[in-house]
């Protein structure tokens, strides 16, 4: 077993692990942060999408021993003080979500994609958001809620 | 699925990785950024012992420039190289070549050294370093990179030897460059790519390369000698397409027959030539 010590979402966790557990793992089943989903557990599907010190990464594609020291923000940590996040109420606004399945993953990327300083154009929404796997929506909406908050 | 269990090493230097790939040889596996290794890991078509993982060694980040060449460390993120100013000045080839890798987030955790080290025939990172003539640095030597890949998943690298680095020639006055590829989706991997770097003197190419990858087992440098001393027309970068496709011999997969990769590569081979042609011109 192997020590971490992580923040997520501003809150400190200290536990031991095995290394081969997974940070989506970890955040599910040993802290018990349910947001964050696994689907293919291959990079591919992008559910698990994790801000790892900001970056938006892939949490089946990460070892929990090496979110040691860092900071880890999920789903869960978007909304503050009751109020939704912005990207949060444009997805709802635009029905951008069924199942929801695909949803924290692309918040989380989203909210990345936002921070890198320009406005990002339509084409380069639709290319972060194919890095991400919809089944039920469709991604249309899901663009138009990005683009809005955006404000592209 | 979830990986089998093993014994995980935070190296905090490269000399600390080296110490334990030689104690444990083929059963250690190197972990840079993990966006192949992981998921290998995870569907357990790999099985270390031993993980190291590189990604606490410091010093290994940084992109800076040394003798006409931007070396650019073997722990950068390709999200990194990127956003780089520094590398789109010397090196646009690379800055056009990386948002065809992967997709958004799996290139803030990837690394470029860690995507020359898998070597992939297919990656792109691998194809733009054999076209523009870079090379591998190792912790031990340096590999030009048209040595380095030897086969699919196959490198010069020996077990005990890591890269620390990769270099990327600066692009000359009058040299135009361009990568192309076919893959099903953006992000996903292609099923046929070409790049060409050429330098445009007093209206004729003056020197070239070309490569191709995916369609062969390793990024693949093709014969540039009949579009050198031409003054590249249309009629020139067809022939150099049906020229290259002549050059390749694809193996089937599940996307595309060996005659349908080969129309590819002559297709992209002669985008590839056009648009190095038109900037080096212009």
């Amino acid at each position: 077993m192997t020590p971490v010590d992580v923040m997520v979402n501003g809150r400190r966790y200290r536990e031991e692990v095995e290394p081969r557990l997974l940070l989506s793992d970890f955040l599910r089943h040993t802290i018990g942060l349910t947001g964050t989903h696994v689907g293919c557990e291959h990079g591919v599907c992008g559910a698990c999408t994790v801000r790892l010190d900001g970056a938006a990464i892939r949490s089946c594609l990460v070892l929990a021993v090496q979110a040691d020291g860092a900071e880890v923000e999920t789903v869960e940590g978007l909304a503050s003080n009751g109020e939704l996040h912005p990207l949060q109420e444009a997805f709802r606004a635009h029905h951008a979500l069924q199942c929801g399945f695909c949803t924290s993953g692309i918040l989380m990327a989203a909210a990345d994609l936002l921070e890198q300083g320009e406005v990002p154009t339509r084409e380069e929404i639709v290319d972060m958001v194919s890095g991400h796997l919809c089944r039920c929506t469709g991604y249309e909406p899901i663009v138009d809620a990005i683009a809005q908050v955006a404000g592209s | 699925m979830k990986p089998v269990p093993f014994n995980y090493v935070r190296a905090e230097s490269v000399e600390h990785a080296l110490d334990v790939l030689r104690e444990h040889g083929d059963d250690a596996k190197v972990l840079a950024g993990g966006q192949s290794l992981v998921p290998a890991l995870n569907m357990r078509l790999v099985r270390p012992g031993v993980l190291v993982d590189l990604n606490f060694v410091s010093g290994l980040d940084a992109i800076t420039e040394e003798n006409g060449a931007l070396k650019v460390g073997a722990l950068v993120r390709q999200a990194q190289a990127e956003r780089s100013p520094a590398v789109r000045d010397a090196c646009p080839l690379l800055t056009e070549t990386l948002p065809l890798v992967g997709h958004f987030v799996t290139r803030n955790r990837g690394t470029v050294g860690g995507s020359i080290a898998h070597g992939d025939a297919a990656a792109e990172l691998p194809l733009a370093l054999v076209a523009l003539g870079g090379s591998v640095v190792t912790s031990r030597r340096t590999i030009p990179a048209e040595e380095f890949f030897v086969a699919h998943f196959t490198t010069a690298l020996e077990a005990d030897e890591l890269v620390t680095a990769t270099t990327w020639p600066r692009r000359r006055p009058g040299e135009g460059w361009a990568l192309e590829e076919f893959a099903l989706r953006h992000g996903d991997f292609a099923l046929a790519a070409a790049a060409c770097t050429l330098e445009v003197q007093d209206g004729r190419v003056a020197a070239a390369r070309l490569a191709v990858g995916s369609v062969t087992d390793r990024p693949e440098l093709l014969d540039a000698q009949p579009f050198v001393g031409t003054a590249l027309d249309a009629n020139v970068a067809h022939e150099a397409g049906q020229a290259a496709a002549g050059m390749v011999d694809p193996p089937p997969n599940l996307h595309g027959s060996p005659r349908y990769r080969r129309r590819l590569i002559a297709a992209l081979v002669e985008r590839a030539v056009t648009r190095a042609w038109e900037r080096g011109a212009s």
